[in-house]
């Protein structure tokens, strides 16, 4: 009796050239992959399915790792050469149909039989394809939670204005997560600069709802508890009107319209102020020659 | 039982928490603490919590307890260095300390608590000139 594997084995050449002709035929993306190295991979692929399939038909048994660890090195340099998830998968499934006419040619083989092999070989492909879709998809996810806590570190600067007087210029929409990043880099940077005062400016904030005043209100209650000054700038006129709305209470905190202004009030608590430079060599000339 | 040594310098006292506190060490430190502040007359009292890396919700209150006694006994509390971790532990325990003055390190607290007690000299002397 010949099972699908043995009769793969007998015609591996026939079918590999069935395999590539099919690929060239529907998805072929010459564009991003050397038809050497689609060979190279179709070749080893074709040689592990088949010595696994030997021992066992299903494709999450033992037999079967060395496959999967293939499909998963071939999923993710697909992924990195641009290719989608289901071109990925279609390069499983061209598979069935030169594994298929080899076993339709094979000869002596009864009708009952070829069905039972064709479902066989068919269920164990799919089962591969499958695995290599969910293996091309789980890379990708991997990659967009990389960008993700990129962004969330990039997206919260702290800036020093002046000495003791630290910035966080806020862009974008705060959920919990990354008001926790907030409070954390701040208070850090409070210690590292030793900053009695620091302005959380919210001009790139699209909304404040409860939550984000809430989250808000936590990341200034803790900068005074580490002896800091929290004042809150860049408050659109919009949102002033929602915080009122919303009957959120900001009477311990803060605020100016602009982060200029939260600026000069910092300067006057630290006993500095801005004069013209012009005017002040002025004054110091006419002294002298008085 | 190990304690809380407490300083004195010149009409302040000078605490600093050095060693995880546990609930035994919290109580005895608020009871030496009234004692000193009543028998030296004490204006303010600096609380330096720089190495304090663990709190919880019985801490929070008892510093808060500390503060309020103080002020009961004539003496500003004023609390320094406090860790970014242990703040983001209080104000997510709600514990926002309301009543207590805090700084960045044991100098500027220092300042803040001479500013106080000088401010509350002058209110006194203006008060004693108006009888």
């Amino acid at each position: 009796m010949s099972s699908f594997h043995e009769v793969i084995r007998k015609n591996e050449s026939s079918i590999l050239a069935g395999w590539l002709a099919e690929m060239a035929s529907s998805n072929r993306r010459s564009d991003l992959m050397s038809d050497a190295e689609l060979r190279q991979q179709a070749t080893e692929l074709l040689r592990l399915v088949t010595n696994a399939a030997e021992t066992s038909t299903d494709p999450m048994s033992e037999a079967f790792s060395s496959t999967r660890d293939y499909l998963k090195d071939i999923a993710k340099s697909r992924m990195e050469q641009g290719f989608s998830p289901a071109e990925t998968a279609l390069f499983i499934l061209s598979l069935k149909q030169p594994v298929f006419n080899a076993l339709r040619d094979t000869a002596g083989i009864s009708p009952t039989k070829l069905v039972t092999e064709i479902l066989t070989a068919g269920t164990v492909l799919d089962r591969l394809a499958v695995e290599t879709v969910n293996n091309a998809v789980e890379f990708r996810d991997l990659v967009i939670s990389r960008q993700q806590e990129e962004m969330l570190e990039l997206s919260t600067p702290v800036v020093k204005l002046w000495e003791g007087v630290l910035a966080l210029p806020l862009i974008g929409t705060l959920d919990s997560a990354r008001t926790q990043v907030v409070m954390e880099s701040l208070l850090s940077a409070i210690v590292e600069t030793n900053s009695q005062i620091a302005i959380i400016d919210i001009t790139g904030v699209p909304t404040v709802d409860t939550l984000v005043a809430q989250h808000l209100i936590k990341t200034i209650t803790a900068a005074r508890l580490m002896g800091a000054d929290c004042y809150l700038s860049g408050i659109r006129p919009a949102i002033a009107q929602t915080i009122v709305h919303l009957g959120i209470d900001l009477v311990d905190v803060q605020t100016k319209a602009k982060l200029a202004d939260a600026f000069a009030l910092a300067l006057t608590r630290l006993g500095k102020t801005v004069v013209n430079a012009k005017q002040v060599a002025k004054s110091t000339n006419k002294r002298e020659e008085a | 039982m190990d304690r809380i040594p407490i300083l004195k310098m010149g009409d302040c006292l000078l605490v600093t928490i050095q060693v995880d506190m546990h609930d035994q060490l919290a109580v005895s430190l608020q009871e030496d603490l009234t004692d000193q502040i009543a028998k030296h007359a004490a204006r303010g009292v600096l609380i330096d919590i720089s190495s304090l890396e663990i709190v919880d919700s019985f801490i929070g209150r008892m510093l808060a307890n500390i503060a309020a006694m103080s002020r009961v006994l004539d003496a500003q509390t004023v609390l320094t260095g406090m860790q970014p971790a242990v703040a983001i532990t209080l104000v997510e325990l709600g514990m926002t300390l309301p009543g207590i003055r805090t700084a960045l390190n044991v100098e500027r607290g220092m300042e803040l608590l001479r500013g106080y007690i000088q401010k509350d000299d002058e209110l006194q002397e203006n008060d004693g000139s108006e009888e």
